[in-house]
């Protein structure tokens, strides 16, 4: 009780005496920026989630070949989720109206669906007067039906006609422009007829043997985190032959999207992260040898090892709660600030702030404090009392070895907790090692080279003695000043880099329209239609339907993949092509391309992503069944695809001569202008070649899009966050042996150097220490650059010049500017006073 | 008869730095009776500071024993021997030592409240106004002269009411009347509280106001001298 009290006085006097202003700094941006980016990825994560399931109608979907059982929306509405049923089914639709002749019978996709359905999102109708549609108000009533413009179009019908349906007799009362389960349709080759679900008794299409869909869809419409105990609820009682899906899993370029959309979030915090932890030891270290004297006049006075050790350890314990908790305070403003400043996701109803990311950044703030500064505590202790009569006793190492193996293990801890992703993880701390290892190595040959190097000019001479004199200090400052420079570098110019890289693959002028269904014998004719219209040459693709049956000689048991993703992708066909020449938006990851070898002996060449999750890999042995025909081939190659650049891609490619016999059909993609012109040339194209279908893929491209930048901006901001933690870092790097370079001075002083003197070999250090931090900085952001643009995001990496311009003169100038600025004022006392006090 | 307040016996201190070791103090042997006023004195490098360390349990002997108010230093842990520190001995230093972060009545304070002591500030804040510092009290070191610093020093090594006090050359960093100021105080202060006094100077003018003086020279005590009582 006594110590505590003693330890709180203490505190304040310090806190007082400025002695703990760069650490409580320190700690609190440390917090504010994990806190900033935690809130708002948090919150973003769930806005841009919900965005993209605008695309779906739902959070998620579950689905089932047979009826679902009652207790999923029971136990979804028990949690105050909201759910709405539908079901999906093929019919014949027809006019009913005797008169009309001509249109015949379509077969359609029927979708009959409960009076909440959308939950998410809206359907769009048909309206003259707006080419972009009308929100429908709620869904088709009893007796009406609504046909999308595809199946209206072919069966020349309007509003108000009639059509039949089974043994219902329905009305046309709206034609369905945009319907918002795209995801899941844009492969769905019949047209759509939208109906209300009390209407499919009367129609007495359930019968054995139609194959129709039970749907539930599920969203959680006002969050109180009920939506992931459910759908971990779900996972359990979900039987065989029902599914789970959410938006991601239905549409890879979304999938890819949000994926990367996380991943900048998260590099945002990891850097952050290391920036905060560097800064924190830099501060602790500088208390540390500031408090030297307290700690040994403290023993001398008769306090036990022990004693002193609490008495700081409860000093630094109540610093860290309290640092912390401002930390957390200033990130809630903050994020808050960068929620009112992207007003876009605004719009969009933002989750509220969660306590998660506050219990992480507090947790961090703490767990980063005794990491770095309980080594120097537990060292302060254990100062000899002798220290009050001799002051050149050699100082304490902070705990040596075991010390910097602590901080390094929670700095690889957090960094995992953050990226969450072993990869990124993996990627960072491999960069921060390499960087300090790098800083080693320099400074030793500095010191090698700096000794065989002729002295010119005592300025020069004292200046690079300095760095010489401490090898172990020298090479730290400048890996701390690396550190620094480099998240300042990657931040800036590389991270410009990647965002430009990455809404550079997703050009304005990507095609917006699928077509599909092309048969062989109306490619030169749709070919030309898509020229007139576009502009530009077409390219048409082949596609032929095929189911995966064999691996390596065994029959394919689709039981085997638990995840459902998986299990769903190998149940469904596949759509195969074959190709001569690798596309633009494919990369060869490993293996061998064809490169003119033809026939099944060249082999497969299939996509990453989609061989993960099968679980196969180079050189296994697949045989597809197309239509009845076994064809087997080994895989040679594995690609990487760029989903969201909206071209064609296929997950499965042969060799040419194999599949040009087979079933075939083409399809490719094409922008075309947006609103009503598109419409008309749509349905043109469709009465021309009845059989293809024109699909408006825009609706998902500018979910994309919107998605892209947002989080560019989100980015920028964090970024400033960032960028002040660099700052600091570059400060605490300075200020770390700011005060033996006074005392230096001060010595230099009495001996008679000038004030310029001083100041140019000041200069001189300043300036090979911030040159050689930047050089490595400019190096280990190219490298990281590098990385995370190659195995993390895959976007094409194109390194920058400019990094290394900056980083090195940057870094001369700002260590320069910063380590004249804080030694300035300290040339203007007397140098007896900068002895007394520092001595 | 009075008591022996501190007994250093056959104390020798070797260090080893470069290629051979070195002898800083050899057998060096006295009794010091509480009360007593005693200088240490010897030229620069004669072993007067490496003395007082190992007598104040600052540092351990190569060989030989301290005995402090009867206890043998050499039996007794680091934290043991803090803990008798905190009991017996006061400090003034040369350089005087003030934390820079606290008040002239803060760093009175310190050693009060580690000690657990009641009504530390209260203590202090006489002990500074008897120092002739009672309009100083909120002043931090860097605000205060060299003379008034070591006062604040005096005023902190008596505020714990020590039975001895051991000053490193405490006028070593002052001018000379201000030094004598200081010299008159610790003097005055050591009559009123019966304090037993043990400096290390080469302040002859200092050494000279001891009953008892110590010389050192190469780390062998050469003489052993008293004085006529003042």
């Amino acid at each position: 009780m006594k110590t505590l009290r003693l330890a709180l006085r203490m505190l304040s006097r310090d806190w007082r005496a400025g002695e703990l202003t760069v650490l409580i700094a320190a700690m609190m941006l440390a917090v504010a920026s994990i806190g900033t980016v935690g809130f708002f990825a948090d919150r973003v994560k769930g806005a841009l989630s919900q965005q993209a399931n605008l695309l779906l109608g739902a959070d998620v979907l579950i689905s089932a070949d047979r009826p679902l059982p009652d207790t999923f929306a029971a136990e979804a509405s028990r949690r105050g989720l909201a759910t709405t049923p539908a079901l999906k089914f093929n019919s014949m639709v027809q006019r009913a109206s005797a008169d009309v002749a001509g249109s015949g019978a379509v077969l359609a996709d029927v979708k009959a669906v409960g009076d909440r359905y959308p939950l998410r999102g809206a359907i769009l109708l048909v309206d003259e007067a707006n080419a972009l549609g009308t929100r429908a108000r709620g869904v088709p009533g009893r007796g009406e039906a609504w046909p999308d413009s595809r199946l209206a179009a072919r069966l020349n019908a309007r509003t108000g006609d009639v059509l039949s349906v089974g043994d219902s007799v329905l009305k046309v009362t709206a034609i369905v422009q945009q319907e918002p389960e795209v995801a899941s349709g844009m492969l769905a080759i019949a047209p759509r007829l939208l109906i209300n679900l009390d209407d499919v008794p009367a129609t007495n299409l359930l019968q054995p043997g139609n194959r129709a869909t039970y749907r539930l869809l599920v969203a959680d419409l006002a969050p109180r985190g009920a939506f992931d105990p459910y759908l971990n609820w779900l996972q359990r009682e979900l039987k065989a032959g029902q599914r789970m899906e959410n938006v991601r899993d239905l549409r890879p370029e979304v999938r890819q999207t949000l994926e990367r959309a996380e991943q900048f979030l998260g590099l945002s915090a990891l850097v952050a992260v290391m920036l905060a932890a560097v800064a924190i030891a830099l501060a602790a270290s500088r208390y540390l040898r500031r408090h030297l004297d307290t700690a040994a006049m403290l023993r001398c006075f008769g306090a036990s090892r022990r004693r002193a050790l609490s008495l700081f350890v409860i000093q630094f314990g109540v610093l860290g709660l309290a640092a912390s908790a401002a930390g957390v305070a200033v990130a809630l403003a903050g994020q808050q600030l960068l929620v009112m400043l992207l007003s876009s996701i605004s719009a969009t109803d933002l989750p509220a702030p969660g306590i998660v990311p506050a219990i992480s950044a507090f947790g961090t703030g703490v767990l980063l404090l005794f990491g770095f500064a309980l080594p120097p505590l537990v060292a302060l202790s254990g100062v000899p009392p002798l220290r009050v009569l001799r002051r050149d006793l050699p100082r304490p190492r902070p705990g040596g070895v075991i010390a910097y193996l602590l901080g390094a293990g929670v700095i690889a801890l957090l960094i995992a907790w953050q990226a969450q992703d072993v990869k990124v993880a993996g990627i960072m701390v491999g960069g921060i090692a390499a960087l300090l290892v790098a800083a080693g190595i320099v400074a030793w040959l500095l010191i090698v080279a700096l000794k065989r190097l002729p002295q010119r000019g005592v300025t020069w001479r004292f200046g690079l003695a300095n760095l010489r004199r401490r090898p172990l200090a020298s090479s730290l400052q400048i890996g701390a000043l690396a550190l620094g420079l480099m998240a300042l570098l990657l931040l800036t110019v590389v991270r410009g880099d990647l965002m430009q890289n990455w809404r550079a693959s997703l050009p304005p002028d990507a095609p917006n329209h699928f077509i599909v269904n092309v048969l062989p014998d109306q490619v030169d004719g749709v070919r030309a239609a898509l020229k007139s219209i576009s502009g530009s040459e077409v390219s048409l693709y082949p596609m032929i339907r095929g189911r995966l049956v064999e691996v390596n000689g065994t029959r394919l048991d689709t039981a085997q993949y638990e995840d459902t993703r998986a299990r769903r992708l190998a149940e469904r066909e596949f759509n195969l092509s074959w190709a001569a020449e690798l596309s633009k938006t494919n990369r060869l990851a490993s293996g061998k391309w064809f490169d003119g070898a033809t026939g099944t002996d060249a082999g497969i060449s299939m996509e990453q992503g989609i061989a993960e999750s099968l679980r196969l890999k180079l050189g296994d042995t697949l045989t597809y069944d197309i239509a009845g025909t076994p064809v087997t081939a080994k895989v040679t190659s594995l690609r990487k695809v760029d989903w969201d650049s909206f071209r064609p891609n296929f997950f499965t490619l042969f060799a040419p001569g194999v599949l040009e016999t087979m079933p075939q059909t083409y399809l490719g993609a094409v922008r075309l202008p947006e609103g009503t012109q598109s419409a008309a040339w749509v349905s043109s194209l469709v009465q021309q070649y009845p059989n293809v279908l024109a699909i408006d893929v825009g609706e998902i491209m500018r979910q994309v899009q919107a998605i892209v930048e947002q989080v560019a901006r989100a980015v920028e901001f964090v970024f400033l966050f960032t960028l002040l933690g660099g700052l600091l870092v570059l400060q605490a790097a300075i200020a770390a042996t700011q005060d033996e370079r006074r005392f230096d001075a001060a010595i230099l002083r009495t001996l008679g150097a000038s004030r310029a003197q001083l100041t140019a070999a000041q200069v001189a250090e300043f300036v090979v220490l911030g040159s050689l931090a930047g050089l490595l900085a400019a190096a280990g952001a190219t490298a990281t650059g590098y990385f995370l643009s190659d195995r993390v995001f895959q976007i094409p990496f194109s390194a920058n010049p400019i990094v290394w311009l900056l980083g090195i003169g940057g870094g001369a100038l700002t260590v320069t500017l910063a380590g004249w600025l804080g030694t300035r004022g300290m040339m203007r006392l007397p140098p007896l006073a900068v002895i007394r006090q520092l001595g | 008869m009075p008591d022996c307040i501190l007994r250093a016996s056959r104390l020798t201190k070797i260090v080893t730095s470069g290629e051979a070791p070195l002898r800083i103090l050899d057998d060096v042997g006295f009794d010091i009776d509480s009360g007593d006023t005693v200088a240490v004195v010897g030229a620069s490098g004669s072993g007067k500071t490496t003395l007082l360390g190992l007598l104040a349990g600052l540092d351990r002997p190569s060989d030989g024993e301290v005995w402090l108010d009867g206890n043998a230093l050499s039996g007794l842990d680091e934290d043991a021997r803090a803990a008798l520190r905190q009991r017996l001995l006061g400090f003034v230093f040369q350089s005087f030592q003030l934390l820079p972060a606290l008040t002239a009545l803060e760093n009175v304070m310190l050693p009060l409240e580690l000690a657990g002591a009641p009504d530390a500030a209260g203590n202090a804040r006489e002990w500074l106004a008897r120092v002739g510092l009672a309009k100083r009290t909120t002043h931090y070191p860097k605000q205060l002269s060299g003379g008034e610093q070591q006062r604040v020093a005096i005023a902190r090594a008596f505020a714990g009411e020590p039975k001895l006090l051991m000053a490193d050359e405490p006028t070593g960093n002052l001018d000379h009347s201000t030094g004598l100021e200081v010299v008159d105080l610790m003097f005055r202060l050591n009559r009123e509280h019966g304090t037993t006094l043990l400096l290390v100077t080469h302040d002859g003018e200092l050494a000279a106001r001891c009953m008892r003086r110590l010389s050192l020279a190469a780390g062998r005590l050469v003489a052993d001298e008293r004085a006529a009582a003042q």
